[in-house]
């Protein structure tokens, strides 16, 4: 069979990554986060605000636009060819860079900046945060029985312990190496050092949650700037390229899902391996989505990292953490990072970007030459999978 | 006063899921069966999501399920949910899966594989919803 993403394979790459400061930003409006995030990005490139003719964003929660995109591209004065934003929820990340590559193959755009910022943390009141929870899930037939965000996921967890033997001790090992990596990050929001028993000890939220199985509230906005592979090789720095890039989607309510333990995560990653022509043992490191603890359980036997319902085992032997067999969210991911809503996996791609430069500092992952980045929106319902690399070979 | 007090989340209507809710006020479980493949469906839909057809009616079902998965909450999305509370996925006889609560005095009660059985709650305004009992041991 033809290989479906060969027309996009390796023609394009990421030339420019910026992050804002992260973490509490009382002030800064959502809007003033993306464009700072994009300037410097585009800065990063070598490259000036007047080259860019594409712009990809998502909305704000904290500051909802209409136009979003266009809103953005009024504020810096930009006129682009190619001009939207996109609502995956936390997939729409990673969905949109294959958009862009293939608006960038199709030469509907030369160069196109993916810039997304929020602000949960300072311009949601306590009730405002509430109600964003309280509209999760089906408003006929889920959302009166009062699951909050992190209940949805506790039944994913909950499931898993009760097919597989599971534990919270394991869950909780995922917090804990994500910890490890942000303690190497000094851009994370959170830094100090936890252990299992500290998640363990921490107050349960939704069985058998505990608060540290659960990500951050932050402010903050990141930027990419793409652009083909052949203008890529005349930029200040080392490309890092689109290798592969799949979706997978089964279903937007919970209680829709066919499988609680098994996620569309599969499908995602069987597609981008498939384009990119590797494997998962190729990977040297994996930024995988972690609004809580398990989803990144399951995303790891999902994206073929291990066996079905070996996730727990897989965390015991300490693979995640730093210097392990597969270090995943070196930057500290939405556990231990910063988790602003939306844009919470742009900062899993710039990571991936400084970490496939060889320019991570303490956190870098030796010889890193190749990479999975994954995030999933709505209930472990709309998944994409990016493989990223320093080669094209 | 009734006015001041919190009031829970309560479903939108829409006129194709009319025949369930008017149930639930019944006291009776419904869901769409369809009449060429007989298999039930929920939620309720211009389709069947077995077959593809398109003629579905309404069945009283055995309101009995299993718990295929659950969670306590312990910080209520309101004041007009005082946690804690069980938020439970069930797998009805008939073959759809549903959200809904498990009514339970000791949530530490309630398990992955559970058998339930089905009754109804008043929800504020003329709201009826089906919520989930513990099946006795002897039935």
């Amino acid at each position: 069979m033809a290989n479906p993403g060969e027309a996009l394979r390796g023609k394009v790459a990421i030339v420019g990554a910026a992050d804002t400061e992260v973490g509490v930003l009382p002030g800064r409006t959502p809007m003033e986060l993306c464009v700072e995030a994009a300037l410097a990005a585009i800065e990063d490139a070598g490259l000036k605000r007047t080259d860019v003719d594409g712009l990809l964003t998502c909305n704000a929660m904290a500051q909802p636009l209409m136009y979003h995109a266009e809103a953005m591209a009024e504020y810096m004065q930009i006129f682009p060819r190619y001009c939207l934003s996109v609502g995956a929820g936390g997939g729409t990340t990673f969905s949109v860079v294959h958009h862009a590559a293939s608006a960038i193959v199709t030469g509907m755009a030369d160069v196109v900046v993916i810039a997304m910022g929020d602000s949960l943390r300072s311009s949601l009141t306590r009730d405002q945060a509430m109600q964003v929870q309280a509209s999760t899930g089906h408003p006929q037939f889920e959302q009166p029985y009062g699951a909050t965000v992190p209940a949805y996921y506790a039944l994913i967890a909950q499931a898993h312990m009760a097919e597989y033997g599971t534990t919270p001790e394991q869950l909780a090992g995922i917090a804990v190496a994500c910890r490890q990596h942000a303690a190497r990050n000094p851009a994370a929001q959170m830094r100090e050092l936890i252990t299992v028993e500290d998640v363990l000890a921490s107050r349960l939220i939704a069985d058998p949650l505990h608060l540290l199985d659960c990500s951050l509230v932050s402010d903050g906005g990141s930027a990419i700037v793409l652009c083909s592979a052949e203008r890529a090789a005349d930029l200040r720095h080392d490309p890092v390229y689109l290798l592969g890039a799949g979706e997978g989607h089964t279903h937007e309510h919970i209680s829709a899902a066919h499988s609680l333990t098994t996620s569309a995560a599969r499908e995602a990653g069987q597609r981008a391996y498939a384009m990119a022509g590797l494997q998962p043992t190729d990977m040297d490191f994996a930024q995988l989505y972690d609004c809580f603890t398990p989803t990144v359980l399951v995303e790891l036997e999902d994206l073929g990292f291990c066996d079905k319902g070996e996730g727990g085992a897989f965390v015991d032997s300490g693979a995640l953490g730093p210097g392990g067999a597969l270090p995943v969210n070196t930057h500290g991911g939405l556990l231990s990072h910063c988790h602003p809503g939306n844009p919470g996996s742009m900062f899993a791609l710039t990571e991936s970007v400084w970490q496939l430069r060889h320019a991570a500092g303490e956190r870098q992952v030796e010889n890193a030459r190749c990479g999975l980045v994954h995030a999933q929106g709505g209930i472990m319902s709309s998944h994409t999978a990016l493989i990223l690399s320093r080669e094209v070979a | 006063m009734t006015a001041s007090q919190p009031a829970k989340i309560t479903p939108t209507s829409t006129a194709l899921a009319e025949a369930y809710w008017e149930g639930c006020r019944q006291g009776e479980l419904r869901l769409q069966q369809c009449d060429s493949c007989e298999r039930h469906q929920f939620y309720p839909r211009v389709l069947c999501t077995h077959c593809g057809g398109d003629a579905l009616s309404w069945r009283a079902v055995s309101g009995r399920g299993l718990v295929a998965s659950f969670t306590v909450v312990r910080r209520g999305i309101s004041k007009a949910y005082p946690a804690p509370y069980v938020v439970a996925l069930i797998d009805l006889e008939e073959g759809p899966r549903m959200m809904s609560n498990i009514i339970v005095d000791d949530p530490q009660q309630v398990a992955v594989g559970s058998a339930v059985s089905v009754t109804f709650q008043p929800w504020g305004g003329d709201h009826v919803l089906p919520v989930f009992e513990l099946a006795r041991v002897d039935s």
